[in-house]
């Protein structure tokens, strides 16, 4: 049976008066991919923000790899690592400096070995010696990417990956993904707005809306609940009329 | 405490420093343009030297000093701010690094960014003015250390407000020495100071540095009391910007506002 590695119980967030996450709980297992999938301002990015502690919960309770947050923060953040489009990196280093440096600051072992394998894998090689910031956006997110894959780490927090790549790189970026996953039992948390790459890539998803989980499921399981031809069709329902789903919110389990 | 996440911070630095003209700029441009201004005046002065004996001593000697507080404050606060115009700031928080290693390693930095400007000014001053930095004997040392803590305090005071407050604050990382430099009595002794002026000054570490600089140079003799009162003031004044940069980084923590770091 596979092991828990994302335990989230009751977690609630509130910004103000603005209930950002409202008593969420759900589990990921080892190796899955699970994706949150909602409107803008449905709570994605500040639940991701909290399972990585850049935001403190207002209630509820985080466990990654058996471990509490924010407890256990450094041991946590050593072995789990995040990518996104909104996010970058020193834009005046260039792309194999940077990587030197998070591999540094994630104590890689055999770091040079690490990023070479990982600069071919996504087709970065004739840019290593590339200032950051004369990168395309494909190509800084596909930096943001290899950095997020440096330290081998267990859990994998992804906020829209793939949202500036080319069809052919988000693909071959997804295959990646899966093909790390099947060899190290990587678990991925993701979040897209690209509906056609959820269905692809996601074990499970979680909609959210207004903070809730409204339903959660195996993407064709979703499908013939909610009697849509395909995501996009849920998520608008989703997203304009919040239908209530079959598992409800604080729906969990795989 | 990881020496070798606070290592790849500087390193993340020393590549930025190594490539790039207008940071070297900062490091050895301007001090270099102070240095000749006040060079000049002072050879100025000299022909008044009746009334302003050893003004050349003076002035380069508190330049030389005053740059010291400067670069150490800066090495902190610009530091940070590279990180926040750069969008890097959240890489940071959710890799393994420690905000007190984040804060070791933006001290190391301000070392290596001082030491350059200090040992570039003490050597044109040296050249030009024929002024000897050294002069001032065993105090320099200690003198040295209380100018980088007061920096440090305020490079620490800076980014907990940039922290908390976003890029509006960032002026504070150019004006703040400013701020105190005129009760820092480093042009003038504090007793030119109006009285509740001078009250003020006496609560400034490096007040009592610049005062005992002049203290050197007119009588000899190390000014042990003025050196205390600055290695106490500068350890308490330390230990409060720390304790307010953990509690704004909690308080941020709360509010969620890490993520829009540089990006308002």
């Amino acid at each position: 049976m596979a092991r828990t590695v994302v335990e989230v119980d009751r977690l609630t967030k509130i910004f103000d008066k603005v209930v950002a996450v409202d008593d969420v709980s759900f589990r990921v297992q080892e190796g899955e991919i699970v994706g949150l999938l909602g409107p803008n301002g449905a709570g994605k990015t500040t639940l991701i923000q909290m399972l990585l502690a850049l935001v403190t919960p207002t209630a509820g309770s985080i466990s990654i790899l058996g471990q509490p947050l924010p407890q256990e923060r450094q041991k946590i953040l050593s072995e789990v690592n995040f990518s996104s489009t909104y996010v970058s990196m020193p834009s005046s280093l260039t792309v194999m400096e940077n990587l030197r440096v998070f591999a540094k600051l994630y104590a890689v072992p055999r770091p040079h070995e690490q990023i070479d394998q990982l600069v071919e894998r996504f087709e970065m090689t004739r840019y290593r010696d590339c200032l950051t910031r004369n990168l395309s956006s494909g190509q800084l997110t596909r930096l943001s990417l290899i950095k997020s894959l440096l330290n081998d780490p267990k859990v994998l927090f992804l906020d829209e990956p793939t949202a500036s790549l080319d069809p052919d790189m988000a693909d071959k970026t997804r295959r990646l993904l899966r093909e790390i996953r099947a060899a190290r039992g990587l678990s991925i948390l993701y979040t897209s707005h690209n509906m056609k790459e959820m269905e692809q890539i996601s074990d499970r998803l979680l909609f959210l809306h207004r903070g809730k989980i409204l339903a959660t499921g195996a993407p064709p399981e979703l499908l013939r609940t909610f009697q849509g031809e395909n995501l996009e069709e849920i998520f608008l329902k989703v997203a304009r009329v919040g239908i209530a789903g079959s598992a409800g919110n604080g729906g969990d389990q795989k | 405490m990881s020496l070798q996440r606070i290592s790849a911070m500087v390193s993340r630095h020393l590549y930025l420093y190594r490539r790039s003209l207008p940071r070297m700029m900062e490091i050895f441009f301007w001090p270099l343009l102070d240095l000749l201004l006040w060079g000049f005046i002072t050879l100025y002065l000299r022909n008044f030297s009746s009334s302003l004996p050893r003004a050349v001593l003076f002035f380069l000697g508190a330049l030389i000093l005053w740059d010291i507080l400067y670069r150490a404050q800066q090495g902190i606060s610009v530091s940070f701010l590279e990180e926040v115009w750069s969008r890097n700031l959240p890489n940071l928080f959710v890799s393994p690094l420690r905000p007190g290693e984040f804060l070791l390693a933006l001290m190391s930095i301000s070392i290596v960014k001082l030491l350059a400007a200090a040992a570039i000014t003490s050597i044109l001053a040296w050249y030009f003015y024929s002024f000897n930095i050294f002069l001032l004997g065993a105090s320099l040392l200690p003198f040295v250390l209380n100018l980088t803590l007061m920096g440090w305090t305020m490079g620490i005071v800076t980014i907990a407000v940039i922290l908390r407050f976003g890029q509006e604050a960032e002026v504070m990382a150019w004006g703040l020495a400013f701020l105190v430099q005129p009760i820092s009595a480093v042009f003038y002794p504090i007793s030119v100071l109006p009285r509740w002026l001078q009250y003020l000054a006496r609560t400034i570490p490096s007040s009592y540095v610049f005062e005992g600089m002049r203290e050197i140079l007119q009588n000899g003799g190390v000014p042990w009391i003025s050196l205390f009162a600055a290695t106490a003031l500068n350890g308490a004044y330390l230990l409060l910007a720390v304790l307010f940069f953990y509690r704004n980084l909690r308080i941020v923590r709360v509010k969620g506002l890490l993520m829009r770091s540089g990006t308002e």
